[in-house]
Parts: structure tokens; sequence; C-alpha cells
């Protein structure tokens, strides 16, 4: 389970800017950096418009970046175009949110796993559609039904085998349990934990669900209005957030269960929340973009766009606060 | 634990923890769902479901997909379209009236001004052609004869109650020109517009950021404390339950499987499936471990097993839980239904 120190994927400066009806630019990822060591899960959080679905598609290539570079194992895949990317895409596949729009309901499960290795041309499709089943828990006759077939938790399993055909280099699993029961999601969980073990994956794994993104992550980037604001072993974030925003975020999600009855037993009551909401996109405020609702504003924060710095080894910062 | 068990199979969690509220000196219900049954052209649906909520209280209705929680809001509220689905057994009591007797006008009568109800999708459930102000204005103007020009006046100060900046600006506004949140506290200012005694939230954080969520679970909580509003809380997230409810009812195929205080209930779940809902959650456990899983799905109206529903996926089931459906059990703050409890 440890990550070697040469990064397999290092994304830079990685910009995607869109326009609206009015013409207005809209900064939906904002010079975000990243990497990700072989072997390693980087979790990326944060609220919906934040940009986190974007870097997910930026980085596969599904959406265009405006600028910035997506170097794959030292091959930069933003430059890269026809064949050339269609080989290398092989390289890196996606996990999507709902999995009941992400399966075609017209072919078989055999059909839609197998998909990847016919598109590029892999031998043997048969026998590895089988292996993928059985390594996702599928029973074998699953290759010769439908979708619908299939219940939400069982088609996250196919779309997950279908995500390990051509044995990517890397995954981008994009909110994999937010459609899915409790009871179902802690399969599902557990499924891509015990596939990360044996198979040594490395992925990126983006949800809005910061418990969830603590259960799976090494490392966990955080993102508002379009940059990643804080970014630190798990562990360091959760424990000792030093971004206002994070510590917003960490103190607006339930407490686990536990926490809340004992206390309740001591007489506490709800949290105060976070004032305000995100600003709208395409009108952002000058300076820190969080600076509206943070505590700790000053004058600076308004005025200048604090860089994302280290902190602490491994654990980057963008506030002039913290 | 177990103190003054009433045993039997048709015994509720309400009749189960009768003693229990009497002895707390809770007051007088405002709701009382006793023993309803809803099923879909002769498939059960919602089964010999029980509980009652207070002036001031925050109940919790909590389950998974397809475990009947909304379609017992939306019986309460009279709601469902009949046919195809049918009450086929129990009533439901608002200040100790019969709704099911009750004449369309009076149900309409009541639905608004008597009970404001709040869905999770704030986009779908205003019309996006008219203005914040006028469908604010609307159930004040019918419900209590108000001119438009009162009516407005009122809204704005709803609006600013449920914590909306520049309120006299915003009743100007179109849905599409405000954000979720935004938009889920303009429902939640049409629900209070006659001061209802009873707000039904089926789900009202669910398609909201988590930092928004905690900002409309603040506000709701703040209602009811100052209004002494009856608040009966939908949700799957038992993280939201157990922060903002005094109580709770879990609900899993079709039934309340256990039911009673925060403390007690999700604290220190005796029945099976509350204990393993609780175990499962990513907070519940250190990362990176296992998390303790429930295997299989839950079974479809239709489908259900006989004896315990919850039995072909619990650990713990005995060949009893199979066939024979458990028994109420009470301890004074929570009652379950559980052969062989946690």
């Amino acid at each position: 389970m440890t990550a070697t120190d040469a990064p397999l994927l290092e994304v830079r400066h990685l910009v995607k800017h869109y326009r609206d009806g009015s013409g207005a630019t809209l900064r939906a990822l904002d010079d975000v950096s990243l990497t990700v060591r072989r072997g390693e899960v980087v979790g990326v959080v944060g609220e919906s418009g934040c940009g986190k679905t974007t870097l997910g598609r930026a980085i596969m290539r599904l959406i265009e970046p405006t600028s910035g570079q997506i170097h794959m194992e030292g091959v930069d895949f933003a430059a890269l175009s026809g064949r050339a990317l269609k080989a290398a895409r092989r390289q890196v596949q996606m996990i999507f949110q709902d999995p009941f729009g992400s399966l075609n309901p017209r072919h078989t499960v055999g059909t839609i796993v197998g998909e990847p290795l016919v598109v590029h041309g892999v031998p043997g499709v048969r026998a590895r559609v089988a292996e993928l089943l059985d390594l996702v828990g599928l029973p074998a006759d699953a290759a010769a039904r439908y979708p619908h077939e299939f219940s939400g938790g069982q088609r996250q399993r196919i779309a997950i085998a279908r995500a390990l055909a051509l044995e990517p280099a890397l995954i981008i699993a994009d909110e994999p349990v937010s459609a899915l029961d409790v009871s179902i999601q802690s399969q599902i969980i557990n499924l891509i934990v015990s596939l990360r073990a044996r198979l040594g994956l490395s992925m990126i794994f983006i949800s809005h669900d910061l418990s969830v993104v603590r259960h799976v992550s090494d490392r966990v980037g955080v993102m508002y209005f379009g940059k990643l604001v804080e970014l630190a072993p798990a562990d360091a974030l959760f424990a000792a957030p030093r971004h206002p925003y994070t510590r917003a975020l960490l103190a607006s999600v339930p407490r686990p269960v536990q926490e809340v009855v004992a206390s309740k037993r001591a007489g506490g009551g709800l949290a105060a929340p976070t004032h305000g909401e995100v600003p709208d996109p395409t009108d952002p405020p000058p300076g820190c973009a969080f600076h509206l609702r943070c505590p700790l504003a000053v004058d600076r924060c308004r005025e200048t766009v604090p860089p994302l710095a280290d902190v602490a080894p491994g654990h980057a910062v963008a506030c002039w606060r913290a | 634990m177990v103190l003054g068990t009433p045993r039997g199979a048709d015994g509720s969690p309400e009749h189960a923890l009768e003693h229990a509220s009497a002895r707390a000196g809770a007051r007088a219900p405002i709701l009382s769902v006793e023993s309803l049954s809803l099923s879909l052209r002769g498939t059960p649906l919602v089964e010999d479901v029980s509980f009652t909520v207070a002036p001031g209280e925050m109940l919790g209705l909590v389950g998974e997909s397809g475990c009947g929680k909304s379609v017992t809001a939306l019986s309460v509220m009279g709601l469902l379209p009949t046919p195809p689905i049918a009450v086929s057994g129990g009533r439901v009591l608002f200040e100790g009236r019969d709704l099911a007797r009750l004449p369309q006008s009076e149900m309409r009568r009541l639905r608004g001004r008597e009970i404001g109800m709040i869905f999770q999708e704030p986009m779908t459930s205003l019309n996006p052609v008219f203005t914040v102000g006028s469908q604010i204005a609307e159930p004040i103007r019918i419900h209590e004869g108000l001119s438009e020009k009162a009516a407005l006046a009122r809204a704005a100060d709803l609006l600013d109650r449920v914590g909306l900046p520049n309120p006299k600006a915003q009743l100007a506004r179109y849905p599409h020109q405000l954000s979720g949140g935004q938009r889920q506290r303009v429902m939640i200012a049409i629900a209070l517009a006659c001061s209802p005694k009873l707000l039904i939230a089926d789900e009202p954080t669910t398609a909201l950021d988590v930092t928004v969520q905690a900002q409309i679970l603040a506000l709701v909580d703040g209602l009811r404390r100052d209004m002494g509003l009856a608040c009966l809380l939908i949700t799957h997230d038992l993280g939201v339950v157990a922060e903002i409810c005094d109580r709770v009812c879990v609900m899993y195929a079709g039934r309340i499987v256990e039911a009673g205080t925060i403390e007690a209930a999700l604290g220190a779940p005796r029945h099976r499936y509350t204990r393993a809902l609780v175990d499962t959650i990513p907070s519940s456990n250190p990362p990176g471990r296992p998390l303790p899983s429930i295997p299989g799905n839950v079974p479809p109206p239709g489908a259900r097993p006989a004896g315990c529903a919850f039995a072909e996926r619990c650990g713990a089931a005995l060949d009893r839980c199979r066939s024979e459906p458990p028994p109420w059990e009470s301890d004074g703050a929570r009652a379950f239904a559980c052969w062989n409890p946690a």
C-alpha cells in the first residue's frame, strides 16, 4: 500500500475557463497543480461548483483544458491528440457517480465490461471479462445479463470492472458512492479499498463527502471556487486543518453518531454554521475567494490572492492567515 | 434493562413506549400516526407504522430508499394518489381529528395553514414563472384573506426570518436567480407563511452543500424552538438525525424497527438493523480499514420475507427470525422489534 515517490501523474497550472451566455468568463479551474504517486489515493473534496469534477474530466481530456500540463508517466497528456491520445487514455479510466446513467441499457454486462478491451484491440476478451467480474464480486453469469437486472450497488461493481479492464495506471472516481444507500455504500467502499490493496491502484477520489474521502485517501486536496486551497496527508488535514474553509467544511459535516450522542448527553446543541454561500463564479471577489465568509479575513485577503504554499512537509495551504 | 415489556406482535413502538412518555410528562402529541398501513394495488408499502410528534419536538424518520418513509409523510399530508395507493389500515390523527374522515375542502385548509411541508428539490418545488414574493404571498392570501400588499409585507418578514439578506429586493426575484440554499430558504418561508403547527421536511438538505445544509438545519432547529413548531424530518442521513432530532424512528422495508431517543436508539441500538446501520457509516470507523458492511440489498415491496424483513441480511439471525415477526419490546427510552437484539 505504500506509495513510491516518483509521481505517476503531475498536473501543473491546470486552467479551464468557460464563457457564460453573456460572455463573462467562468473560471472552473484556476491554476490547479497536483501530483499522484504510484499506489497513492488522492482525495479531492469541495462543494458543488468548486471545480472538482472539472478537474477529473480535464485530466481525462474529456474536457479540453484552457492551459496547463498533465504529465502522465512523463508524457504530456494535454499536448496529445488523435491516435496518440487514444493510446494514452488506456492509462486513465473513470468511474462515475450514477450507476444508472453510465451503463448502456441495451448492452449486456459482458459487452460493457469488454468494450474497452475491444476498442484497444486486446485479445482474450471473454476470459478477461470473467476474471474482472470475479474480481469485483459479481457472479460469472452476470456477463449475459443487462444492467436493469442489477441493483445500484451491483451496477457500480460493473462500472468498476469496466474501469479496471485495461489495467489502467490511474483511476479517476467521481462521486462513486454518492448515489448509493448507506448499507450499499460501505460494500463499494470496501471493494475499492480491497482492490487497491490487491492491485496497487493509483486513484483520484472525488467526493463531496468528507467522511468517505477520509476513509479511502492517503492525501486530500480541498477545492474552493476553482482553486486548491489546502493539500495535505489525510490524517493531518482532518486532525489539524489550516485553511479556514477546510475548517468550516469539517465543522459543517454531521459528527460521528457516537460523538453527537456524547455531546447530547452533556447538554450540547448544534454547532453554529458558517455564514454565506459560494460567490457568483462569473463575478469573483478580489483577493481570496473565501474572504467574504471567512472569520479571519484581513485587508490583505481582500486584495491579493494567497498562493498555495507549504506550511509543513507535504502540507500546503493557500491562506494569508494560516 | 427491559422494563414493562408489552409483548405480542400486535404491539407498536408507540404502544411499547407509552409508559415512558407518560413518565416523562411529554406534551400531548399534535400528530399521531396509529398503525398506518399503505398498499399499492394490494402490495404492502408501509405496514403498521405508529409514531407521534409533540409541539416543539423534532422527530426523525430515517431509512434507506424504498423503506416507506416518504410515502408515510405524503400520506400524512393527504398527498398520495388514491388509487393506486390505498390506506389499508390504521389512521392519522392531527390534533385528535382523523384526517381520512375530513372532507377535501377541510384537508386543503389544513395543508399550508396548519401543516407546512418542504421537499428535497427546491428547484422543482418552486414555480419558475412566478416571483418569490407572489409564491410566499399566495398561501397567506388564500388561507388568511389578506390583501396582496399586506401579504407581500408578511412575505418580506418571513424572508428576513429565514435569513435571506435584503428581503424586500428578494420578493421580485425568480427562483432561477437564487442559489439552492436560497431556494430552500424560500421553500421554508412558504411552509411557515401561515404559522403552521406541524412542519414536515422530506430530505430538506439532501440536494444542498454541507455548509449550506448546516445553515438550513440550524434555521429549522431555531424555528421549532422559538415557535414551538412540531417537526417531522424524513431523511436517509443518520448523522443529520443524530444532530438535530430529539427522537428517531428507524424504518426498514416498510416497518419501523426501532424507535426512541437519539441517545438510546442511535447511541446504543438494540435492533440489529439499526446497529448495523450505525456501524457501517465511514465516520464511525478508523480510516482505511474495511467497513462493517451489510450484505445484500433491501427487499423490494412485494418480495419482503415472512418474519423479520432484515433476517436475510442479518449476521445474528435465528431460525425464528425467518418465520415469525418479532414482537415489540421497550426499555423505557426506546422500543424495538428484534428476536435477537444487540
